[in-house]
């Protein structure tokens, strides 16, 4: 009965806000339209309305995959510090970290939907009553991991607000465990991800060991980078209290993370070139151009200029305890590594194909607007996540024992 | 706007076609290795309907398994090969690939300037000179090379591509789910992708088929070289053996001492291509001369 006037309430209070968040979800809802008439013109057609062929077999959907896995599995970085150090002001936005990382999950599994050919068949990935080739194939670990990262992500946060909203202390021999639990499998999923393109012989340009550690270093930068912006958007907008200072200290562990980005990249640079040998072609492709052919090349150097400028912005001092500087620095990662992990990662594998033909790829309109319809679906599941999240936790959204069903309240904007 | 975003998926997971019976049981078949027999023979029958209604022509679709003690391997002699593509074409249509949009073929022949064999990086795909063979290069016809190993088949995560007992790597058409993950582990270009519905000239079908060969395809499906299964099976050369006007194609049976490809493999000088890469081709490439 509780339960049920809880959930009530928490769908009161979706429809419930100010005209900012009207706005901001029609927009997203506008968007989400736009993109189910081009993937439904994508089902009826075939992907043959994609810019993707036979020589470059995957493009903007599975580049948006294994950038979003990257951000999902970053919530660790927010995590362990709070969990493991007991650095309390970072607690706070653990909840909001992993329904963070939960939505980045959910629009990654959309993006693999989008690649699919036959979504119809996609219950043939179900164990039992399909077919899933584990532990042969890294797809079927990527399936299992993929989704228990999902699950642990959204239960342990709903059973924090629960317990909160009751006005009582989740258990913590309950949660503790799960927590720390999520850290190896946030590594896991991102290393399952990059074992997914490394496994791949046939590939040289993924076939290199140094591509796991390279996924989990940038994604500890494009994850964060990702929090820090939303939360302070959620400071202004909705009253979430978070203290610079943990803004600060996140900013901090970034700087570490995108050195060792950088590191690995820079190793990775040296074996290629200065061994030269037939398996240069694709870097070739991605930092000079080969043979003539150069899309890339603007967009990785855009993408270098922005890490380096935002790793100097996060190493320094002045210019981390700096909001302006702080969130062009993050501006600049999100963007910098979505290229790098994204396009960046994925087409250069497949030029030269393995019979050495160059097809340039770059994504078409209707691969554009699916993509933007899912970051537009994960961000409004997000949305709706705060808009219950955070009352939650600032107490104003308690059952009624503790405190008064004020809805008008609930959404005003406190000062930070 | 919820329920509105429901309804439209699960509109959309049924497809665009209408639901008819017969989308009902396509859309329930199950993986063909875990067929009973009887439901292999009520597949073929729908199929062979299906076909009808679609092609207006009568499919004769075979399921006829591997026979034992048949291990096919297939011989290219590179000296005696003058790049006509006539095995690509005799290939597309003894095995109903799409013509156009996408066009689809399973034999990719590129011509090579003489000198370099293994770096395919300078191998031109789209020479059109007015006769073959120019001077100063030579031809390397490659299609799917029948791993004993073969890496697609072990990245598919539903298992719709395995290795048949006599050694032909096949796909089931109506278990794929489309994810072209078999593609990028292919070292060989052996696969290739229906975009989009198959369009093919009703009167160039081909309707002598197996089932897990050359029946013809649905949109967003992954297929490949066969060697000719429908063919091989039935104690005939593949396509591209009959069709090459220069007898460079050679096909037999691995595990018979006295078939031509084991004498090729005992008096010439073979090698395979990639054969780093540990993948255990059968398909032996030589030159004659």
């Amino acid at each position: 009965m509780e339960a049920w006037i809880f959930f009530k309430r928490t769908v009161r209070m979706v429809f419930v806000g100010t005209k900012v968040y009207y706005l901001w979800c029609a927009f997203l809802l506008t968007i989400i339209g736009v993109a189910i008439t081009f993937y439904v013109k994508q089902l009826d057609a075939g992907l043959i309305v994609t810019n993707m062929t036979d020589q470059v077999s995957w493009g903007l959907y599975i580049g948006n995959f294994t950038y979003l896995v990257g951000v999902a599995a970053a919530a660790v970085l927010l995590v362990i510090p709070a969990y493991i150090y007991h650095f309390d002001p970072i607690k706070e936005i653990v909840v909001l970290g992993e329904l963070l990382a939960a939505s980045a999950i959910i629009m990654a599994l959309m993006f693999v939907f989008a690649d699919l050919g036959r979504p119809d068949r996609f219950w043939h990935l179900i164990p039992v009553i399909g077919i899933l080739s584990f532990p042969n194939s890294l797809l079927a670990w990527d399936v299992i991991v993929l989704n228990g990262y999902l699950v642990l992500n959204t239960i342990v946060p709903i059973y924090i607000l629960i317990k909160t909203y009751f006005g009582k202390e989740p258990i913590k021999k309950l949660v503790i465990p799960l927590v720390l639990f999520s850290i190896p499998l946030a590594v896991g999923i991102h290393t399952v991800t990059a074992f997914l393109y490394n496994g791949l012989a046939a590939r040289p340009f993924w076939n290199a060991s140094i591509l796991a550690p390279r996924f989990l270093a940038s994604a500890f930068c494009s994850g964060p980078a990702m929090a820090l912006i939303i939360f302070q958007i959620l400071r202004k907008t909705a009253g979430l209290k978070i203290r610079n200072e943990a803004l600060f200290k996140v900013a901090e562990l970034m700087a570490y993370a995108m050195f060792i980005n950088l590191f690995l990249l820079g190793a990775e640079l040296f074996k290629e070139y200065y061994t030269a040998t037939i398996h240069l072609a694709p870097m070739k492709y991605l930092f000079e151009g080969l043979h003539g052919h150069h899309s890339l090349v603007p967009w990785i150097w855009s993408a270098m200029a922005m890490n380096i400028t935002a790793f100097l912005i996060f190493l320094i001092p002045g210019t981390r305890k700096n909001l302006i500087t702080l969130n062009i620095g993050s501006l600049l990662i999100i963007v910098g590594v979505w290229i790098e992990k994204g396009l960046g990662l994925i087409v250069p594998g497949f030029i030269p194909d393995p019979l050495g033909e160059i097809y340039e790829y770059m994504p078409n309109i209707n691969e554009i607007a699916i993509s933007l319809g899912i970051w537009a679906f994960g961000l409004f599941i997000f949305t709706l996540f705060m808009r219950i999240a955070i009352p939650i936790q600032r107490g104003d959204f308690v059952h009624s024992k503790y405190g008064k069903v004020d809805i008008k309240r609930q959404y005003e904007r406190i000062k930070p | 706007m919820k329920m509105m975003s429901m309804g439209a998926m699960v509109a959309l997971s049924l497809g665009s076609s209408s639901c008819t019976q017969v989308n009902v049981e396509e859309f329930l078949q199950k993986h063909f290795r875990e067929m009973t027999e009887a439901e292999k023979k009520e597949v073929i029958r729908r199929l062979e309907e299906t076909y009808l209604r679609k092609y207006g022509k009568k499919f004769r679709i075979s399921t006829q398994p591997a026979e034992s003690g048949a291990l096919w391997g297939y011989g290219l002699d590179l000296s005696r090969c003058i790049g006509c593509r006539r095995c690509v074409y005799a290939c597309v249509k003894e095995n109903n690939q799409s013509r156009v949009n996408p066009q689809l073929q399973w034999i990719r022949v590129v011509r090579l300037k003489k000198g370099s064999l293994i770096n395919l990086e300078n191998a031109e795909h789209y020479y059109h000179p007015e006769t073959v063979p120019e001077p100063g290069f030579m031809y390397l016809p490659v299609q799917c090379q029948h791993c004993e190993n073969p890496p697609c088949v072990r990245v598919c995560p539903v298992q719709a591509t395995w290795k048949e007992p006599d050694g032909i790597v096949v796909v089931d058409y109506n278990w794929c789910i489309g994810c072209r993950y078999c593609i990028a582990a292919c070292p060989y270009k052996g696969r290739v992708f229906n975009w989009s519905e198959p369009n093919i000239p009703a009167d160039e079908l081909n309707t002598d088929v197996h089932y897990l060969g050359n029946r013809p395809r649905m949109k967003n499906v992954v297929e490949k070289c066969t060697f000719c299964v429908q063919r091989v099976r039935n104690g005939r050369y593949p396509a591209c053996v009959e069709a090459c006007p220069t007898g460079t194609r050679k096909f037999g049976n691995l595990l018979d001492p006295s078939s031509e490809i084991r004498y090729l493999i005992e008096n010439k000088r073979v090698f395979r291509l990639k054969e780093d890469l540990n993948m255990e081709p059968k398909f032996y490439y030589f030159f004659s001369a």
